[in-house]
């Protein structure tokens, strides 16, 4: 039976049909949906864990343990359980553990576009690459065996195309789900010096018996066609080239790291033009120059951003000497591109009713120099709120904003980190426990929306449920605060902007750290109906509710209109507005 | 569909609308038909009101998942001012389908840009075959405005020669049963615009 999955789908239904028995992950784009699948299959314990690190070790106990393991992440993700992978090397496993890395060129949805083959090159292990759903879940199963073959963890790195796009699937039963018996092995387990010096011997024995694993890989093959071309690609790029190139010979790579030196030596001898396309960096195309071979990629192929069809045809067409291989068509001009009138851009908004709009409403008017992190409060950045200086990585706000004020001691009173709940959770308590140490004395605002809402509503450990909606404890976020050494801990309602002003400038002014937690459920949670505000006659046209970035409001000519359809009912414009024009509705002639 | 031949539609639409469930009955359609399909979804910050495209190609092999710049033979628009910003994805003779529904983006909220008057018309000036619906309006007289994403597959099916009784089956297997006599109304309304 055949059936249209999504990457992610495939990769969850992968998991089950090959006997994982636990899996373990952070939410992240393009990630995500696959432990979200993943968890209603029978016969597989699956969990979000706090961060990326925790859930590497999870999955590192478990196929030390004996189980079948899936581990998945967004690329910055492997940052965060870098430290487990590079020595989870050294000690190998158990049972197979795959560990899922979704890049994201093109930065869809991510702060940064890094390419995370290098990691596996890096820590030394091998990296699958699927085109499509249906080499997604075959990859799930080739890693397992890879992974228990060759005692070494296994990256399966997707791109957001290939997660996010859905394609056919042969669905299958599920097999191989027996659990291995644990052995104690300390000299194999336990990385003392003495320990890993032996491991390191093993591993580079293991790289060259990858490497001659590589040659005869099922996943990789060459598509003789015409030998005049020959092109060297791995992931998505092989459906674009099956399309635009379709008549050139390929060497298709499903295993990217150890490289076939044999197969690729053989595939350069026989074209004339010898090409690499890959997006981000030249992964490829090094290792083969490497081998003295004379390639073309990057001298090509920008190092930024996606790759796609048409660039292809282009960059091949400007070098080739032959034309009739190419599928020209791909380049047809179409209906022309609208330039004579300016097209509004469209850019993601906080919702209506979102929780975090007050808060950085209140830090604009305070003038505040505010430290940010990555959630869907990352928004607050944008006109017209303004008010966030920095955004680096999840956790790095508290850090960030010790930091500041020991650089600038008279900042003091006006440097604020603001960070999200699952981030939080994820990296910002450390960073809590340093300004504490260090006797920082900056607020840290927690924008506790009982969510992960920006990966599309996760729970995490200060909601209390879990990955499969059980209900479990839940962490005390002021309880946990004043254990790591904050006295001054506040819980504010996020739709209370003269509380959230008071409270705030009070806090920042302290000579010692403060935490305010500012509390509402994100608006997209919230299920009970809720009344609308409606604006009447009063109305001066000030336009100081249109600070606020709402969406429900506009001010399309000239006057300020409430969309009720949208309007949440959160109430912050009328506490802006000062003529009380802004009525919830129903109230407005009493 | 003619043999060998891929076709290609791109939804387009601002986060919120609906437009996923176009691309799971069309590739229902394609599926039924025996054809190979893939689409592409791209989630994210556009959940958050912002832009969002969903591509669907079909045919006897479909390798790309993703649609060329010019190689549309469909854009379904669900708001006019995405369907200006996507119409040069359309192939020359392609066919154009728009909801003729403004959802102001927040810098027009703002005060910042200006939408702009006439977008149909200029889209007819560049794109003979453009038909634009009030889908809105049609989804309202039926009983629920969020069935426009219905109507608008029924004007889209009756365009690209579907089958009526497969996209009814469509519409079964993937709309839950409380929506379904909506729905089905609101197909059948899409279905009978005037093309
Ligand atoms: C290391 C890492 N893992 C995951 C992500 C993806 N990601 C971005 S923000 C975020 C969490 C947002 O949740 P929260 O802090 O509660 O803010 P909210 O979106 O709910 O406002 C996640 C998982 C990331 N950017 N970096
Ligand atoms: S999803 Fe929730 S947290 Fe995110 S912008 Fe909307 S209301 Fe705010
Ligand atoms: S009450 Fe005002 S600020 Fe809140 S959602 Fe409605 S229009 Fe927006």
């Amino acid at each position: 039976m055949k059936e249209l999955l999504t990457g992610n789908e495939a990769i969850a239904r992968g998991a089950y049909e090959f006997g994982v028995r636990v899996a373990a992950a952070y939410p992240g784009t393009p990630s995500t949906e696959i432990l979200e699948n993943l968890v209603s299959y029978p016969g597989v314990y699956a969990q979000w864990s706090p961060n990326e690190k925790v859930a590497l070790e999870v999955g590192a106990g478990a196929a030390i343990g004996g189980a079948r393991t899936l581990v998945t992440m967004k690329h910055v993700g492997v940052n965060v359980a870098a430290d487990p992978l590079f020595t989870l090397s050294y000690t190998g496993v158990n049972a197979g553990l795959v560990l899922v890395s979704a890049d994201d060129p093109g930065m869809h949805s991510s702060q940064n576009e890094q390419d995370n083959r290098n990691y596996a090159r890096f820590a030394k292990i091998p990296v699958l690459e699927p085109s499509n759903s249906q080499e997604a879940k075959d990859m799930v199963g080739l890693g397992l065996e890879i992974s228990e073959q060759f005692d070494t963890p296994v990256m399966l790195r997707t791109t957001t195309r290939v997660n996010h796009s859905q394609s056919f699937v042969e669905i299958g039963e599920r097999s191989g789900d027996d659990v291995k018996p644990y052995v104690k092995d300390p000299r194999k387990y336990v990385m003392v010096p003495a320990h890993a010096r032996g491991r390191h011997v093993v591993v580079e024995e293991r790289r060259a018996k990858l490497a001659e694993y590589a040659e005869s890989c099922p996943a990789s093959r060459i598509e003789w066609g015409d030998r005049k071309i020959g092109i060297i690609a791995s992931g998505i790029i092989y459906e674009y080239i099956k399309e635009v190139v379709p008549g050139a010979s390929v060497l298709k790579l499903g295993m990217t790291f150890p490289l076939p030196e044999k197969l690729i030596r053989e595939f350069a001898a026989q074209v004339d033009e010898l090409y690499v396309i890959e997006e981000l960096e030249p992964f490829l195309e090094d290792q083969v120059r490497l081998m003295g071979i004379e390639v073309r990629g990057k001298q090509l192929f920008s190092r930024i951003g996606e790759v796609n069809q048409r660039m292809i045809a282009e960059k091949i067409l400007s070098v080739t000497g032959h034309r009739d291989l190419v599928n020209e068509s791909i380049l047809a001009a179409g209906v022309p591109e609208e330039k004579e009138i300016q097209v509004p851009v469209r850019p993601p908004v906080m919702c209506p009713g979102c929780p975090h709009r007050g808060v950085f409403y209140t830090l604009s008017q305070l003038k505040m120099t505010v430290t940010g992190d990555i959630g869907c409060y990352t928004l607050g950045a944008l006109p017209p709120l303004e008010a966030m200086d920095t955004c680096i990585c999840m956790g790095a706000s508290v850090g960030a904003a010790l930091g500041m004020e020991k650089a600038h001691p008279e900042m003091h009173g006006k440097v604020v980190a603001v960070i999200g709940d699952s981030t939080f959770m994820h990296s910002g308590i450390t960073g809590l426990l340093d300004v504490a140490y260090n006797k920082g004395a900056t607020t840290t605002v927690i924008l506790d929306n009982s969510t992960t809402a920006m990966t599309g509503h996760q729970d995490h450990p200060a909601t209390g449920r879990t990955l499969s909606k059980e209900v479990t404890n839940q962490v005390d976020l002021v309880g946990l605060v004043k254990a790591l050494g904050i006295n001054r801990v506040q819980v504010v309602d996020a739709f209370d902007l003269e509380n959230l002003k008071k409270i705030l400038s009070e806090e920042a002014a302290a000579d010692e750290p403060s935490v305010i937690i500012v509390r509402r459920p994100c608006a997209l949670l919230v299920k009970e109906k809720t009344v609308p505000y409606t604006i009447d006659e009063n109305c001066i046209n000030c336009k100081k509710c249109m600070k606020l970035g709402c969406p429900a409001l506009s001010a399309r000519g000239d006057a300020v209109v409430v969309n009720t359809a949208l309007c949440t009912g959160c109430g912050l414009c009328s506490q802006l507005c000062p003529s009380g024009a802004l009525k919830k509705e129903g109230a407005g002639n009493e | 569909m003619s043999n060998g031949k891929v076709t290609n539609i791109l939804i387009v639409g601002v986060g919120g609308q609906g437009t996923i469930l176009a691309s799971r009955i069309l590739s229902y359609l394609a599926l039924e038909d025996g054809h190979d399909v893939k689409v592409s979804e791209i989630h994210g910050m556009a959940q958050r009101g912002g832009s969002v495209v969903t591509q669907v190609r079909m045919g006897e092999k479909v390798y790309s998942p993703l649609i060329s710049e010019g190689q549309a033979d469909v854009i379904l628009a669900f708001e006019r001012l995405e369907a200006l910003r996507w119409i040069h994805f359309l192939k020359k003779e392609g066919t154009i389908i728009i909801n003729d529904q403004a959802i102001d983006p927040v810098p027009v909220i703002m005060g910042v840009q200006e939408y702009p008057d006439g977008i149909v018309e200029r889209i007819k000036e560049k794109v003979p075959d453009t038909i634009a619906v009030n889908a809105m309006q049609i989804a309202t007289d039926c009983g629920n405005a969020k069935a426009s994403n219905v109507v608008l597959m029924g004007v889209l099916a009756r365009k690209m020669g579907f089958d009526k009784e497969k996209c009814i089956r469509a519409l079964e297997a993937k709309v839950p049963a409380k929506f379904l006599e909506l729905n089905k109304n609101a197909f059948e309304k899409g279905w009978s615009v005037d093309l």
